[in-house]
């Protein structure tokens, strides 16, 4: 199983869980796993993690691993953290 | 026992305005913590149905925009679980916000349109549950040459004609007005007579910076626009547009409405001009026509006399009551009512973030 790490503010969109597991070999399993309302918040309609989302593995954005093609073993967690935008 | 609620989406959120049919003391309830934080650039009112239904459409910078609606008068909102909107696979493109939702006619039941950033227009069929994107605004030749106003490439006003379904006119910024004849298969853009600065031939056949489009279910052909310099009047459907701005301060601004019930009395809000965005004589001032802009008259009463900040283009709407409720909504967060047609007003709500829309019903 993969944990899913959520920040307060997307709670809502789980049930008030603040962590989830899915099954997944992949961040892009692990987010097609998740329910739709959560799922919608983290990527776009064409299935881009959005702009100022970021997910870490570990230490390790994403973003500079393999993107959502990043693989996942049993027991990974994925930390949701918004980043620093807006005003 | 009726009563007046009053959307009021900010640059931060939700707050709802609601008072007794008299609408002139006002409850504030806010932020709605489900738009927490979310930029509401398009809120409305269908009082069509059985009972009304309210819509906001939010962005977080965040976690994305998404359209949610209510059938209690706002105690809780609702969104289906794949979403109320989004591009379809094919189109290439994402949702960056909704600038506009706009129930249909009368004789339209179930019909909602949205209008979008990329600018795309979209159609609900339930009642504005689920959106479908009009592909033939979407597939326009034009598309790739429409340009991003500052505010975003967005259509930002949606007029559905009042009786003939297939007939529907659009506004965006920058691009200009598009109708259509045909149920949305093909547009055409109607800008003649309509100035844009900003190019060396300052009469294209589109490109305008409509900031905003307005008409009277009694008068469909009858259009007015106030454009990024420029308040235009057209009586034949947007075929032939004609200034009526002579007796205006300024003819730049951003909202125009009509009076629901008076199809030739219209509001605007002047600007000094594009290089001074700031209320003209640093006055907040709604301005009146009761003659479909040949005449003007600022109506004061219960709005400020020293103001440096505008209406944006949504930010002024009326209710549909008798008389009927003018609203407005300024980028200092304050937001006043007038509950008989502009002649006086009350403040509603101060030091919100800015007002980025404003919508009234009196129900029930």
């Amino acid at each position: 199983m993969i944990g899913v790490r959520l920040p307060t503010v997307l709670r809502p969109f789980a049930g008030g869980a603040e962590r989830v597991e899915v099954e997944a070999r992949s961040v892009a399993e692990a987010f097609a796993a998740l329910d739709a309302p959560l799922r919608r918040r983290l990527t776009d309609e064409q299935g881009a993690i959005r702009r100022h989302v970021n997910i870490y593995l570990g230490d390790d954005n994403i973003r500079d691993l393999d993107g959502l093609g990043t693989p996942l073993d049993d027991g990974d967690e994925l930390l949701i953290l918004p980043s620093v935008a807006g005003g | 026992m009726s009563e007046a609620v009053l959307l009021i989406g900010t640059k931060k959120g939700l707050w709802i305005g609601r008072s007794d049919a008299a609408r002139k003391d006002w409850q504030l309830d806010g932020p709605v913590p489900e738009f927490e934080m979310q930029g509401v650039y398009a809120v409305g009112i269908d009082t069509r149905g059985d009972r009304p239904r309210l819509f906001v459409g939010g962005t977080s910078e965040h976690w994305g925009p998404a359209v949610f609606h209510s059938d209690d008068l706002g105690k809780s909102w609702a969104e289906p679980p794949e979403g109320s909107i989004g591009f379809p696979e094919d189109a290439d493109a994402s949702l960056e916000r909704v600038w506009q939702i706009q129930p249909g006619p009368p004789g339209q039941p179930g019909v909602v349109y949205a209008g979008s950033e990329p600018q795309a227009l979209w159609k609900s069929t339930d009642g504005g549950v689920t959106f479908e994107l009009v592909r033939g605004l979407w597939d326009h030749p034009h598309r790739s040459e429409w340009g991003a106003g500052f505010g975003g490439a967005a259509i930002h006003t949606v007029v559905p004609h009042p009786t003939d379904p297939d007939r529907v006119s659009v506004a965006m910024s920058t691009g200009g007005v598009y109708r259509t004849a045909d149920g949305g298969a093909t547009w055409s853009p109607a800008n003649q007579g309509i100035q844009a600065k900003f190019f060396p031939d300052p009469y294209p056949e589109f490109g305008q910076c409509v900031h905003k489009l307005a008409a009277h279910p009694d008068a469909p052909e009858r259009l007015f626009a106030q454009n990024h310099h420029g308040v235009y009047r057209s009586d034949d459907g947007g075929a032939v547009w004609t200034s009526i701005a002579d007796g205006l301060p300024s003819d730049f601004g951003f909202p125009i409405v009509v009076h629901p019930h008076e199809p030739e009395t219209v509001y605007v809000f002047p600007l000094v001009a594009d290089a001074n965005r700031i209320p003209t004589g640093a006055q907040c001032r709604v301005f009146r026509s009761r003659d479909a802009g040949a005449t003007w008259e600022p109506l004061a009463a219960g709005l400020p006399d020293v103001s440096y900040v505008p209406v944006l283009r949504d930010a002024m709407s009326t209710d549909t009551a008798d008389p009927a409720g003018v609203y407005v909504g300024t980028r200092d967060g304050c937001v006043y009512a007038s509950p008989d047609a502009g002649d006086g007003w009350v403040e509603v709500a101060r030091h919100l973030p800015d007002v980025l829309t404003v919508r009234a019903a009196v129900v029930g």
